[in-house]
């Protein structure tokens, strides 16, 4: 594996394995030491041409704590807003010696792009691109699933997850339906008609128009942030509407066993999408996804970073010994 | 202009309908046809033993990009790539800048296509000013222009308000013409990248639905029956609106259509590689679709072939999906395409070939000098190919000015041995020659082999 754009990339062995990996790092984090000197020396690239707090935060600390040393680009002030091309920026990062590009951008595809290309030549992860994957995104809510409900100890085999909201513009619920399903899940996509694909039926999943009959039995409610300009669009009527037939309030809340967990990639709508007793209740994990997110990124830049220098965990590299 | 002492002997070929034959070129035009015929008198013999000849190709759909944007095109750049390609004569859209809504742009495409000697250049005139789909251009002054405008299209732009279609349609029977719709309706492909289908949603790509092109191939063909006027619809894609024109036709409705020639072969299966080199307007479609265009092309529903040659710079294609320019080349490749995709599979005979690619666009363009049989006495625009050699597709060898061909790196199968226009060899041995200066071999776009 050298690049992780997609969920299709991976195997379901090299899924859990990050995840497991991400266990392990999880449990050095919670210790005294949380550094770890895996990635000394490297240099990975926050190249993030759409705006994102939470998932720059979460690569960067990532990076940091495996000691990588870490170049923020962002879209606001840098040369992205001046017009400069995907190619041109890609060639400056590979002339600073990138040993791995993390990007965010806007245009479905543009992680495969920078990675197919002879542009560059480091590795790419890919941290949202358009409306098509978000890869970290989706290992990170497999992880907080599996730490919480796994009745196994690798895979989600049996463990019921509904979707719920904008599909159609999600790269979140793109790359969740595809790694859920890959580990066993049964997912289920609940939105109105307007805000589901052509072709979903082709997905590795179920589809709901009617949340209430969906939310029965679930083991995991995931909801996805809606747009407001998705009004003007003609998705839905309005907000009113929308939150009537496909928000997370306190009466669905109480249709829900008590082991089941509330989940939302973030940032959310209050009011909207979500009420604040869902976002807040105890079967809520949303601020357990962020700190989740740290360590699921660290194992991704160690998966991908780390097996190329013969680093392991504890990151004693070997100097120049036997070849 | 008449050819002067132009004479050649062309053996070895086989005509459309099978039959062997050599060509005897005098002056511009056929003078004899048969089997063996005498050396003697020829000026030059020319071996194409185990090739076919057709009429000179005839393209319905170019962009050249001159005015405007000479970095993607020129008309002389788009001329040689049309020879090397097997075409005589090629149709100039209108979405130039500026835009060819006036008789002074249409006179001057036509001027720049005349002087370059290549192939005949005849400029389509913009339905409306601007291609902004609201007034009528100057429709009556680019037909009576030196240009002699019969083609009118905002290509590019839909003509979308069903008034103005209206209008235009009534307008033209004036003088004969057509109008050529880009069938796309606006507000359901408002942002579209891709197909809508599975393919679109699984990689995140704003959707183009069918029913866009659809519902106006639908309305305009009704449009056309009430004013009994003469509708020619660009570029179809879908199996849904082959039904519908094959419908029209059945009910007497004076409607012609065009495939091109990579809605023949590629599906949408190739945007899975994210590269802007497969992104184009209309967009490719489903293995359900090209297998309907193509029968469609065989039965005659689809009458013509057309490439909608669309050049862009490097720039405007090494980028992301959805920053990239619509549109692909076509001229250089399309006949080895067609030959590949219907000839090939036995869909079209050579005769069907010659009509799809050469009498019927000069037919529907009413390009009067285009389109001829293969007969003694006609104009000498002739196309030669060997329909059984290979080549591999190599983008740094085209002869236009641009290389965004989606082939690159394909083995097609059908190579151009000959391209005639009026008598003269403007492409032969792999080598273009302007039919104004015979003696001055360019050096651009070498062989393919």
């Amino acid at each position: 594996m050298k690049h992780l754009l997609s969920i299709n990339d991976l195997s379901k062995a090299e899924a859990i394995a990050i995840l497991d990996t991400a266990q392990e790092l999880a449990r050095v984090s919670d210790g005294p030491m949380k550094k770890l000197p895996t990635l000394r020396g490297r240099t990975i690239v926050n190249l993030f041409a759409e705006d994102s707090t939470r998932t720059r935060i979460s690569f960067e600390a990532a990076a940091k704590r495996l000691s990588a040393d870490v170049i923020n680009f962002s879209a606001k002030g840098s040369s992205i807003s001046k017009g400069e091309s995907l190619k041109d920026t890609a060639q400056t990062l590979q002339a600073m010696g990138a040993d791995a590009v993390i990007i965010r951008h806007g245009a479905s595809g543009a992680a495969q792009r920078l990675a197919d290309s002879k542009w560059m030549s480091g590795a790419v992860i890919n941290a949202g691109d358009g409306t098509h994957e978000h890869p970290s995104q989706a290992l990170l809510d497999a992880f907080t699933i599996r730490k919480h409900l796994a009745k196994s100890t690798d895979d989600l085999t049996g463990i019921r997850v509904v979707i719920v909201g904008d599909v159609l513009h999600s790269r979140v619920a793109r790359s969740n339906v595809l790694l859920l399903a890959k580990l066993g899940a049964d997912v289920t996509l609940v939105a109105p008609p307007t805000l589901l694909p052509v072709g979903v039926e082709s997905w590795p999943c179920k589809v709901s128009y009617d949340f209430d009959s969906a939310l029965a039995g679930v083991d995991a409610v995931m909801m996805l942030r809606i747009q407001l300009e998705r009004m003007s669009e003609l998705f839905f009527p309005n907000a009113r509407e929308y939150s009537r037939y496909f928000g997370l309030n306190g009466d669905r809340l109480k249709q829900l066993k008590p082991t089941a967990l509330v989940m939302h990639p973030g940032p959310m709508n209050r009011g909207l999408e979500i009420t604040a007793d869902a976002a807040d209740g105890a079967r809520s994990v949303i601020v357990e996804q962020v700190s989740n997110g740290v360590s699921v990124r660290m194992a991704i830049l160690y998966m991908l970073l780390a097996g190329s220098q013969e680093g392991d965990l504890a990151g004693d590299n070997k100097e120049l010994g036997t070849m | 202009m008449s050819a002067i002492n132009s004479n050649f002997l062309l053996t070895g070929l086989t005509l459309p309908d099978g039959n062997l034959c050599d060509i005897q070129i005098v002056n511009g035009v056929i003078a004899a046809l048969g089997e063996s015929l005498p050396k003697a008198s020829a000026g030059q013999t020319i071996d194409f033993t185990g090739c076919i000849a057709l009429p000179g190709l005839v393209d319905l759909h170019t962009h050249l990009r001159e005015p405007g944007k000479e970095d993607a095109e020129t008309v002389l750049s788009g001329s040689m790539a049309a020879a090397k390609g097997g075409y005589v004569a090629i149709s100039a859209m209108a979405n130039t800048s500026p835009v060819a809504d006036t008789a002074g742009v249409v006179e001057q495409v036509f001027a720049l296509g005349q002087s370059a000697g290549f192939a005949d250049v005849f400029p389509i005139g913009a339905v409306t000013q601007g291609l902004h789909g609201e007034t009528l251009s100057e429709i009556g002054a680019m037909a009576d222009s030196n240009a002699r405008v019969r083609v009118f299209s905002d290509d590019g732009s839909c003509v979308h308000d069903p008034l103005v279609m209206r209008r235009a349609l009534e307008y033209v029977k004036k003088f004969g013409g057509v109008i050529a719709q880009h069938a796309q309706e606006p507000s359901l492909t408002k942002g579209a990248q891709m197909n809508e289908g599975v393919i679109s949603s699984r990689l995140g790509l704003k959707g183009w639905p069918a029913v866009a092109e659809e519902a106006i191939i639908a309305r305009d063909v009704l449009l056309a029956d009430h004013v009994k006027s003469r509708l020619h619809i660009c570029h179809l894609t879908t199996a849904g609106g082959v039904e519908i024109i094959r419908w029209a036709k059945a009910r007497g409705i004076d409607v012609t259509a065009e495939v091109t020639p990579h809605h023949l072969l590629l599906t949408d299966e190739t945007a899975n590689s994210y590269d802007p080199i497969f992104k184009v307007n209309p967009p490719l479609r489903t293995q359900r679709d090209v297998e309907a265009l193509r029968e469609g092309l065989a039965d005659g529903t689809i009458d013509i072939v057309a490439t909608d040659h669309a050049p862009h710079p490097a720039e405007s294609k090494e980028c992301e999906w959805q920053e990239a320019a619509f549109g692909m080349l076509g001229l250089e490749s399309a006949l080895a395409i067609v030959n590949q995709t219907m000839v090939q599979t036995g869909l079209l005979n050579w005769e069907g070939v010659a009509d799809r690619m050469s009498y019927a666009p000069a037919r529907i363009g009413r390009y009067e000098s285009h389109g001829q049989k293969i007969a003694v006495g006609a104009p000498a625009h002739l196309t030669v190919i060997n329909p059984t050699q290979t080549f591999r597709v190599d983008r740094d060898l085209v002869a236009s000015r641009s290389r965004n061909t989606p082939f690159h790196g394909m083995e097609l199968i059908g190579v151009i041995q000959g391209t005639f226009f009026r008598g003269l060899p403007t492409y032969l041995s792999g080598k273009l020659t302007s039919i104004h200066n015979p003696s001055q071999i360019e050096s651009h776009g070498g062989a393919w082999l």
